[in-house]
């Protein structure tokens, strides 16, 4: 076997994070190498440094055999390494033939473009992929999958030898899938190496040699994909120490429901998804990237239009269509991305707090009360511990943590029994996560009802009553929270694609 | 122990906290303010005719019709949109006033009612098409800019209506009940407007629901969204502030006049854009403060006035002026990295 691509013991340190610790990883040619590891393992960093956008602080890389330095993505490029963001970058309006040659258009003499040239060459790539596609259409108009086709045409066209694929499938069909499949088989007959980035098991096994496992910025293992057992690998990715603390779940079993989502659906975002929380209950939502979780919230919250499904609060069914009417049956939402959409930055604490609020402080003739409205969020500061000098604080200038806890403030002043937190903890350093923790703790004592929605296991498996499991759009399966279960199980239930005769009934 | 140290930490965040946001409320309004004593201090060293009463009163009277304009539009560029219809809204509301009291021949007080609540309602149109139909701001106020243009010159036939048959109507502008108890500040009532004006919108702005939400859409207009805010009506109501707002202007341009020109209006907006940029208000929304944008009119007023006092040809005077609005805007923007 001959290498493409070695990576000897990398490292790579971000302020006060270690992202790589000795990473070593490596290509050979028609080969299609799987890296694997949870949301924040350090696949991305590892491919960045392959591409060329992060210079490694420590480690060899080698291309083709010999040691090399890649002081930017150009460089990459040009020794044959090319990447497909998950995120696809194409120009939607151009056509396919310009978008593939964009930057390095064939031209006549003064800086004309020669259209022919461009796309007899861009056809020229097609038919080497098999792919038939005509290199004048608008990109726009093309299915998500047939711009992957593109932006693979892309990479190849560059020459590449080796392709990094970050999560091509997270927008695809079935279909589309195996078309995709059928690409990468006839590019390995070719010779090229491909890294895929996958959450999904079934894939893996599927499309790829080996695997590469990685945790928390170290290497882990490196196996046979089609001699080793899913569990095997499972563990691997997850094979943290357990939960220091046992956590004690509060039987709620017995209070009243408060909110019950039925047959929730939207487009194959959601599919079916039905669950119900009970009065003083959290209730987790695990899954990955992509699984449909945030979905799920903002259907509920009405901040996304849903296609069916019905709900209920405290036994009575009610119309969402807006963020208004979710807000006046009680149900508050904490978006995962607090600074575009849980918080006016340039503003103060005050206005932030009284944001949801704003009839409180409201005499009859429409003036706002600005000292009681300053008395409230004084004691908001002191109930949760919000560390400012004063409630005049711009948001803005917060840390993390106490962005978080206005926001909580803002609900809890709202008077919502039911809240929705999404990935409550990001961007949040470690001291204060536990501080958030404890809060939704009192919370729940309190009697109110809460929804945290985590990609961090240990996370979920710290704050969850219950766990629900999404995969894809879809509820797999709902397990007991505290000491009865473990990280492996609830990977199993998110890789878990819901089974195609599952989906075709419904 | 513990405690101790908290104290001291936020102490310490207080004062420097504290100087910063000073600073950025303060530079704001000082660099606008600078420039204009800047300028009354060049002409007047240059003529010895700009300082006199007559000449103050010219300029205050000058400003009067622009800075109630770029007032109203001061509260729809907080919110982060732009309104381009002040302009040829101020002569539509001008042009109902009209037919309310010359066509028909209805009392004073109907004139007035006929041109606020017209400003209103089309400012309600716009509202909508920004709100409802998710035109942006830009397209739908062009869209209203040139219908309302249209429908001056429809209404009236495309003559100027006058209003010599309504006693007092030129007095809203031009008498001066100041003047009447203190002869020796004869303030036209036209500036007195444009200040009550000023400070009930400074006042709506700062004290009240439409106010804060008016900031709080421009500074992240999802947030508030997801806040179960009722976002669309709330920006319809801002809207039809500013609509009634332009509606003030239009009976203070009438009366100054003594008609309606359904000719007149265009270029008015961006006379006003103007004004609201150089007080420091921003265009991307969420900041802005009513005291700027009239400081902004004020440097407008003085910059074409004295000009004209030291006899600057006018074409030289539309230079100069566009070349005030880079320079102002230019210097916010540094001040702005300094800031950082």
């Amino acid at each position: 076997m001959s290498f493409l691509v070695e990576m000897i013991e990398i490292h790579k340190y971000f302020p006060g994070v270690h992202a790589l610790k000795g990473v070593s990883f490596d290509l050979a040619e028609g080969e299609v190498h799987a890296l694997m590891g949870e949301n924040g393992a350090g696949k991305s960093t590892l491919m960045k440094i392959l591409s060329g956008l992060y210079q490694p602080d420590g480690g060899e890389l080698k291309i083709l055999g010999t040691s090399t330095k890649l002081n930017g993505p150009k460089e990459a490029q040009a020794l044959g390494i090319g990447i497909i963001h998950q995120e696809l970058s194409l120009m939607n309006d151009l056509t396919v033939a310009q978008n593939v040659f964009i930057g390095r258009e064939p031209r006549h003499s003064f800086g004309v473009l020669n259209e022919a040239e461009l796309n007899r060459k861009t056809t020229e790539i097609f038919s080497s992929m098999n792919l038939h596609l005509d290199p004048e259409t608008i990109v726009g108009t093309l299915t998500i999958a047939k711009q992957q086709m593109v932006e693979i045409a892309k990479a190849l066209s560059y020459e590449s030898r080796v392709l990094v694929m970050d999560e091509p499938t997270a927008a695809l069909n079935d279909v589309e899938i195996f078309e995709l499949f059928d690409i990468i088989r006839k590019l390995k007959l070719k010779g090229v190496g491909i890294v895929y980035i996958s959450h999904k098991m079934d894939e893996i096994k599927e499309i790829s040699d080996r695997v590469t496992i990685m945790r928390d910025g170290e290497y882990i293992d490196t196996v046979d994909s089609k001699k080793t057992a899913l569990g095997t690998i499972i563990s691997m990715m997850v094979g943290r120490e357990i939960q220091q603390t046992v956590f004690n779940v509060p039987d709620t079993s017995m209070n009243e429901l408060a909110l019950e989502v039925k047959h929730l659906n939207r487009g194959k975002y959601i599919r079916d998804v039905s669950f119900s929380v009970n009065r003083g209950e959290i209730l987790g939502f695990a899954g990955l990237m992509g699984a449909g979780r945030t979905e799920v919230a903002r259907a509920i919250f009405g901040a996304d239009p849903k296609d069916s499904g019905e709900i209920k609060v405290f036994g009575k069914t009610v119309e969402i269509n807006s963020p208004n009417d979710a807000v006046r049956v009680g149900i508050g939402y904490l978006s995962e991305d607090r600074k575009h959409f849980g918080l006016a930055l340039g503003m103060d604490i005050t206005s932030n707090i009284s944001l949801a609020s704003m009839k409180n402080f409201t005499n009859t003739a429409g003036l706002l009360d600005e000292s009681v409205m300053k008395k409230t969020a004084q004691s908001y500061v002191e109930q949760l511990g919000i560390r400012t000098p004063s409630t005049n604080q711009e948001v803005g200038l917060l840390s993390g943590g106490n962005q978080q806890k206005v926001v909580i403030a803002k609900w809890l002043l709202r008077d919502c029994n039911i809240l929705i937190f999404d990935e409550p903890t990001r961007g949040i350093d470690i001291g204060a996560k536990s501080e958030i923790y404890q809060l939704l703790e009192e919370l729940a004592a309190e009697g109110r009802t809460i929804i945290v929605i985590s990609s961090e296991l240990p996370e979920i498996m710290r704050v969850s009553h219950r766990i629900a499991v999404m995969c894809e759009g879809a509820l797999i399966g709902i397990l007991k929270g505290g000491s009865e279960v473990n990280q492996e199980a609830i990977m199993k239930l998110a890789t878990e694609r819901p089974s195609p005769i599952h989906s075709l009934g419904a | 122990m513990d405690q101790v140290n908290k104290n001291m930490s936020s102490n310490s965040t207080r004062k420097l906290s504290f100087s910063v946001l000073t600073d950025k409320d303060m530079q704001q309004r000082i660099l606008a303010f600078a420039s204009l004593i800047v300028l009354l201090l060049f002409f007047s060293i240059a003529s010895p005719h700009f300082m006199q009463m007559s000449n103050i009163i010219a300029i205050l009277q000058a400003t009067s019709v622009n800075g109630v304009l770029a007032i109203a539009a001061t509260l729809i560029i907080i919110t982060g949109g732009i309104d381009l219809s002040v302009g040829t809204l101020m002569t539509f509301t001008a042009v109902m006033a009209g037919v309310v009291l010359t066509n028909i021949g209805m009392p004073l007080p109907f004139g007035v009612a006929a041109a606020i609540l017209s400003g209103a309602l089309c400012g309600l149109c716009s509202g909508t098409l920004v709100a409802k139909m998710k035109l942006p701001p830009f397209i739908a106020t062009l869209g209203m800019m040139l219908i309302l243009k249209g429908a001056s010159l429809v209404i009236s036939g495309t003559r100027p209506i006058y209003f010599n048959d309504t006693p007092g109507f030129d007095q809203i502008s031009r008498g001066s009940f100041i003047g009447d108890l203190i002869p020796a500040f004869p303030i036209p009532n036209g500036v007195v407007i444009l200040f009550v004006v000023a400070g009930v919108t400074a006042f709506i702005l700062s004290k009240t629901v439409l106010g804060r939400y008016t900031f709080s859409i421009g500074s992240n207009e999802e947030a508030v969204r997801l806040s179960g805010v009722n976002v669309d009506m709330w920006k319809m109501a801002i809207y039809s502030l500013a609509g009634a707002i332009c509606g003030i202007a239009g009976l203070l341009i009438a009366s100054r006049l003594n008609s309606a020109q359904p000719a007149l209006g265009l270029g008015y907006e961006l006379e006003a854009i103007a004004a609201v940029v150089i007080g420091g208000t921003s265009l991307s929304g969420g900041r802005g403060t009513i005291l700027g944008t009239l400081i902004g009119a004020l440097v407008m007023a003085v910059l074409t006035n004295g000009l004209r006092v030291l006899s600057v040809a006018q074409e030289w005077q539309t230079v100069v002026t566009g070349a005030i609005i880079i320079l102002a805007v230019y210097a916010d923007i540094v001040r702005k990295k300094k800031v950082n």
